[in-house]
């Protein structure tokens, strides 16, 4: 069993395996289920992402109002021709906005490694597809990637927004995401590992501010950039770009971030952008008087 | 390892918002209800720490509730979940607690009927991922990397053998357990960590068991 991005590396580079691999058998041996088995359970998660950006990509509203239609949006302007930083980053993040999008509407989600970071992961397996082609069992492998450094970061960090921050979602999220497009690319085990630290560095002490405690604002569009930031660490890394500071280092930094980070920053809906005047103007539009505390019937 | 499948970080497969606010809540209010054993007819539920802050929304009290209904974390029935218990004449309270818990997504969940009550106490650690604490006043001492049942029991001899022997009847080794009981003779737990995952036609065996009262997956 890998403990530590070193150590799945390792494992992945001296059988001559990939990071998928090593993650599918790690799972038939905690689990004792078969591989057909395992696969099949993926396959399961990988329909409902998506049947998510579809529906994202049709347009959907918050019960809020908050968020809804930027998936859209941005689909739209892919179509006109106009777009700056290229047609596959913004298929990413439109994609990763889609699933967000209905995730804030409470649709169906598959958490990758949470609901509120659940639009990273498929958005950039989405829109990398177009230029890859992988087969449906390369996309079921590029979850399992992801899966191995979620679970490293789970087991040596966290994934919660109100233990870790933003970073620990989003951040997460990134990271994950980067590992698996190098992955499908071609790249090595020890790139993916790469594009996971770039990515993460990036990310650190983005703190989790939700407007009303809504996953909506700023979540949505911090997925958006989480895409971003994970398909152009993955090319730097697939460039032959190495990070200074070795992948479980960068982890560990996030953790002792995570920490050391005020509660007000952390899930609670009482810093950041929480307790800006919009972000309390809106709060209290939403639920009216914000944060009685006491007893409530309901 | 906190973490142990990777379904733990691709999935679960849930209602949005909130991974652990939403599909965690659910799952703490599930685990309440298997362990009643039927829907309560009243439920006061405390939220501490961000749960407290931000459960409205995150939808955390609805899904408490459709986990006290038994809905898994998928179900869309959960979003109208707490108009669906009201209707079943459920009795609902929340609280909004200023404590500061040791972990920030703690929540209280204390239901009953006519015939009895049940008091438990979970966490979200996260990614939809939890953990139970407390069970009527019993601390459990989980590590939360294994697979755990809970079973309730009376405090007989032979209770505590015949769940082993169903266990070692399927191959599942017991890692760790404990016996805890507040009177002799009255309602007894076991606590059993395994290494495998226990599948529910195990569960309903054991249950069938004299003197076992209810039986709990709390950790998969």
């Amino acid at each position: 069993m890998f403990r530590n991005v070193a150590e799945l590396v390792e494992l992945a580079s001296t059988q001559n395996k990939k990071i998928s691999d090593i993650m599918i058998e790690q799972e038939m041996e905690v689990t004792g289920r078969t591989k057909e088995q395992i696969l099949e359970q993926m396959n399961v998660n990988l329909t409902v992402m998506e049947q998510a950006v579809e529906r994202g990509l049709n347009g959907v509203r918050s019960h809020s109002g908050l968020t809804g239609g930027d998936a859209v949006l941005l689909q739209k302007y892919i179509q006109s021709g106009k777009s700056l930083c290229g047609d596959t980053i913004l298929d990413a993040v439109s994609k990763a906005v889609a699933t967000n999008e209905v995730n804030a509407a409470m649709g169906t989600i598959c958490a990758t490694p949470t609901a509120g970071s659940a639009g990273v992961v498929p958005g950039t397996l989405f829109a990398v597809r177009d230029k890859l082609q992988p087969t449906r069992e390369q996309m079921i492998a590029f979850l399992f990637t992801s899966g191995a450094f979620g679970f490293v970061v789970a087991n040596n960090a966290s994934i919660s927004g109100a233990a870790g921050g933003c970073q620990a979602e989003v951040g997460s999220a990134a990271g994950m995401a980067a590992a698996a497009i190098v992955e499908m690319a071609g790249g090595t085990p020890a790139q993916c590992a790469e594009a996971m630290a770039i990515t993460l560095k990036n990310m650190l002490g983005l703190v989790c501010d939700p407007v009303a405690g809504l996953v909506e604002v700023p979540c949505v569009k911090r997925n958006a950039m989480g895409a971003a930031n994970a398909m152009v660490a993955a090319d730097m890394a697939l460039a032959g770009i190495t990070s200074r500071i070795p992948c479980d280092e960068v982890i560990d930094a996030m953790y002792k971030i995570g920490q050391t980070m005020p509660t007000a920053l952390k899930e609670t809906a009482q810093g950041g952008l929480a307790a800006t005047p919009t972000g309390r103007r809106l709060e209290a539009k939403i639920f009216g008087i914000p944060h009685v505390h006491g007893e409530q019937q309901q | 390892m906190k973490y142990k499948s990777v379904f733990d970080i691709i999935g679960p497969v849930m209602i949005g918002p909130s991974s652990s606010h939403t599909a965690g809540a659910a799952r703490i209010g599930r685990v309440a209800r298997s362990l009643f054993g039927r829907e309560p007819k009243w439920a006061k539920i405390s939220l501490y720490g961000s749960f407290a802050q931000t459960y409205k929304g995150h939808g955390t009290d609805v899904a408490i509730i459709g986990g006290l209904l038994d809905f898994d974390t998928f179900d869309e029935r959960i979003i109208g979940s707490i108009s669906i218990a009201q209707s079943n004449g459920m009795q609902i309270t929340f609280i909004e607690e200023e404590a500061i818990p040791e972990h920030p997504n703690t929540a209280k969940v204390f239901i009953g009927d006519d015939q009895g009550e049940l008091e438990l106490v979970g966490i979200s650690i996260g990614g939809g991922k939890i953990e139970i604490t407390e069970l009527n006043g019993f601390e459990l001492r989980l590590s939360g990397h294994h697979p755990a049942i809970l079973v309730v029991h009376n405090d007989r001899f032979g209770a505590i053998a015949s769940v082993s022997n169903i266990l070692a009847s399927h191959e599942l080794n017991i890692g760790h357990m404990e016996v805890s009981r507040k009177e002799k003779g009255m309602l007894a737990l076991m606590t059993i960590e395994v290494d495998q995952n226990i599948d529910d036609s195990v569960i309903k065996e054991l249950e069938a068991l004299d003197h076992v009262v209810k039986v709990a997956k709390i950790v998969e």
